[in-house]
């Protein structure tokens, strides 16, 4: 009915569409489960449900509340309205201070304490990630 | 200041000579002659205005001239000789001046080398790349422009970001513009290839050399950064996700992609659109790259304060480019696919069809991975990021079948093939399957699908290194490059399930214990350098075979700016990298402390470089075989 050249490429044609989504479909819903929400202290004092998910939380480092032991490094992100406690066991980057803006992430014990996982890092000290900048209001 | 002048007025007589350029050869398009020699003249005239600019810029770094705004912020009198000269390109100004002086010398080495083509190819060329430099030499007058006066004069300037100042980093950015600056030939050339019907096999054999070397310095130069970020960045590993090193990988891959198409194109004259798209997309996506990363867009730990008027440009550019280069693909176009009759599904390019598939798909988990999040920042006040979780889980599981097919691909014929040499084929497999099984055995709690993916990584490695001694060095270029993969493959794997790592807080002269190693943190010493001053932490680490270690990891403090970097310190062996970084928290009683093992991270480069090794074979050899 149909040359050989029709098919062929009907064939190819039926092939990609189907491959495409299907990836799409599979990377879509891996997004779903892989996605790490950012959220200011603020925020998470007015959730009504805790997350069992990962979370960011980003703002300050409050002055005079980094204390250290031989295994946890802990202190309080405020963005000037709320505070939360941050536990942390692990490295912490060069910039990280009394303060200085900071980025940690981990999981929500409660509505004061966070478990972090993990401190981010920046490289320059003028910079101050998007979402501080906004959690704590541009001061 | 005189230097700066110069620098300023050469970059405008050379973005006049991009204009002079497009004129000249327009008139020259028609007659029948070669190639204009003013043509020629013209455009190293226009290069060696770039290369003025540039080297005042360099002048003015290492003269430390305050007056010019961008040696103030991003150098100081006390900084070493080296990385004031590294500064010039370690900015966003002078950065841009490196693109565009890459991008005038490419031209230039292009119609050197493009002698024996088509005149009306070769000239359609010129005025691509040309609208090209001049939305560059635009950009960098008008938003960036590295000569811009201070006054009064400053007495000292603003100094280089500390971590930039690094031999690694010295010349990343530059071997990294080489590689997105080939691909904007590679994107040009197709565009007039397309324009004069000239998609055919001559086309495709000049075009690989490009397409080779832009892909070797791409791969390099992804490669330094990874480097820098293992040792430089603490946190002891050399891959993050981070959108900054994803928008460098997009490119990369359509390049692998095209790399591979080339070949059927010489070969067979078939998939010609796809290798036209792939062009396109290539260089779009370095453009990208350098649009998200200097826009400020992008939210990520490698992010530098920046300015979004700059962003904006890019992206009007962006754009114009594309819907350009879509234009005149949708024109000129004319599908030629007289070969497409005798297809078969057992044959070389099939198997390359199937690369680029892959290489498809891990484009599109990397791009919306990357894009996600900006979008939806955009849309709604979300604010998310995607973590390296999402990409290992979506690229691993496919990592299977795309090392199988690495196996079997090359080994088929062109048109119409059968596998051959199927018994050593399954003897290589049961050797990689046993191997692997022995190994991992006690090693990870997820052995199934770790022991399918190494046996594959194992098969291939294998099957590539009989290939280089059988067949005597015929096609080696593919079985080298191939092979390095395989190693690469192999190399990360075990670093990853093998890697260990201990982070304590610890004060001078106390040990921590684990399992049967010991860390002992003896003491601290400080050292005065002209920019910084340095505690340097000695630590013994005595290792489960009793076997002492001293790591010295350094925190500097750099007097301009003021910044506290901490230097790790890393002992290199074959097998394994121990790697032990420390960082002042608070006070200075307790250091935080990250000590690592990692196993093959020196494989990991090697095999890189091995990968690269294949391409720069393929480069200089003369004809692809079989």
């Amino acid at each position: 009915m149909y040359g050989k050249k029709v098919k062929l490429r009907f064939l190819f044609l039926t092939l990609i569409l189907i491959s495409i989504i299907l990836s799409i479909f599979l990377i879509l819903q891996s997004l779903k489960d892989n996605v790490i929400y950012f959220q200011s202290p603020s925020e998470i004092k007015s959730l009504i449900e805790l997350d069992k998910k990962k979370v960011r939380i980003g703002g300050m480092v409050k002055k005079q509340s980094i204390s250290i032991t031989s295994n946890e490094v802990n202190f309080v992100i405020t963005d000037f309205k709320n505070e939360i406690n941050v536990i942390y066991s692990g490295a912490v980057p060069n910039l990280f201070a009394e303060e200085k803006g900071v980025v940690a992430e981990g999981f929500l014990k409660d509505r004061n304490y966070f478990l972090a996982t993990k401190i981010l890092a920046k490289h320059d000290e003028n910079y101050m990630p998007p979402e501080v900048k906004e959690a704590i209001g541009d001061k | 200041m005189l230097a700066s002048q110069i620098g300023y007025y050469s970059l405008i007589l050379g973005l006049l000579f991009s204009f002079l350029l497009c004129v000249v050869s327009a008139k020259d398009f028609n007659k029948n002659k070669g190639v204009n020699q003013n043509i020629l003249t013209l455009s190293f005239l226009q290069l060696m205005f770039v290369v003025v600019s540039f080297l005042s810029l360099i002048l003015s770094f290492t003269n430390s001239d305050f007056s010019n705004e961008t040696v103030f912020n991003n150098s100081h009198t006390t900084k070493p000789l080296f990385y004031k000269i590294s500064g010039t390109w370690g900015n966003h100004e002078g950065s841009l001046l490196l693109w565009l002086l890459v991008l005038t010398l490419f031209i230039f080495i292009f119609l050197i080398k493009s002698r024996e083509q088509p005149k009306k190819y070769r000239i359609l060329t010129l005025l691509f790349q040309q609208i090209i430099i001049i939305g560059f030499f635009l950009f960098v007058l008008m938003t960036s422009n590295p000569f811009n006066y201070l006054f009064p004069i400053p007495q000292e300037g603003l100094g280089l970001n500390p971590i930039l100042q690094d031999p690694a980093l010295a010349i990343h950015p530059p071997i990294l513009y080489l590689g997105y600056v080939g691909s904007s030939i590679i994107f040009s050339s197709s565009l007039a290839a397309v324009t004069q019907n000239y998609i055919s096999k001559e086309w495709a054999q000049h075009i690989k050399k490009w397409v080779l070397v832009s892909w070797i310095f791409l791969t390099i130069g992804i490669m330094l950064g990874s480097i820098w970020a293992y040792y430089e960045l603490g946190w002891g590993g050399f891959w993050f996700w981070d959108p900054v090193e994803n928008v460098s990988l997009m490119p990369w891959l359509t390049l692998t992609a095209l790399l591979h198409c080339i070949l059927i194109l010489e070969r067979r004259v078939a998939l010609t659109s796809w290798v036209v798209m792939l062009s396109i997309t290539t260089f779009m996506l370095s453009m990208c790259g350098t649009f998200l990363v200097r826009s400020g867009i992008l939210n990520s730990v490698h992010t530098f304060a920046n300015d979004p008027a700059r962003g904006i440009f890019i992206l009007v550019f962006l754009f114009v480019l594309i819907f350009l280069s879509l234009g005149i693909f949708f024109l000129f176009h004319k599908e030629n696919n007289k070969n497409l009759n005798n297809f078969f599904w057992l044959s070389k390019e099939t198997s390359v069809l199937v690369n680029n598939w892959f290489m498809m798909y891990f484009l599109s988990v990397i791009l919306i991975g990357t894009v996600y999040p900006i979008f939806l920042d955009v849309i709604s006040t979300e604010k998310i990021s995607v973590g390296p979780p999402f990409y290992q889980k979506l690229i691993a599981p496919f990592l299977v079948p795309f090392l199988l097919f690495m196996v079997f691909g090359p080994k088929l014929k062109w048109i119409k093939s059968k596998i051959e040499n199927k018994k050593s084929l399954i003897i290589f497999s049961i050797i990689s399957v046993i191997l692997t099984f022995s190994i991992l055995k006690n090693l990870t709690t997820d052995l199934l699908f770790y022991t399918v993916l190494i046996s594959a990584a194992f098969l291939l490695f294998f099957s590539t290194l009989k290939e280089l001694f059988v067949k005597k060095f015929n096609n080696i270029s593919q079985v080298i490059a191939h092979l390095g993969f395989s190693m690469f493959i192999l190399a990360i794997l075990f670093n990853n399930i093998l890697s260990s790592e201990i982070i304590s807080n610890i004060k001078v002269g106390e040990k921590y214990s684990y399992n049967k190693s010991e860390i002992f943190f003896e003491k601290i010493k400080e050292k005065k350098e002209s920019n910084y001053n340095s505690i340097v932490g000695y630590f013994k680490i005595t290792d489960e075979t009793g076997k002492i270690v001293q790591l010295k990891p350094e925190i500097r403090i750099y007097n301009q700016p003021r910044i506290i970097t901490s230097e790790a310190d890393i002992k290199t062996t074959f097998l394994e990298d121990k790697f032990l970084v420390m960082n002042l928290v608070k006070g200075d009683e307790y250091f935080n402390v990250r000590y690592q093992v990692k196993p093959f991270m020196l494989m990991i480069w090697i095999s890189v470089l091995l990968l690269s090794l294949g391409g720069l074979i393929g480069l200089f050899k003369k004809k692809y075989e079989k």
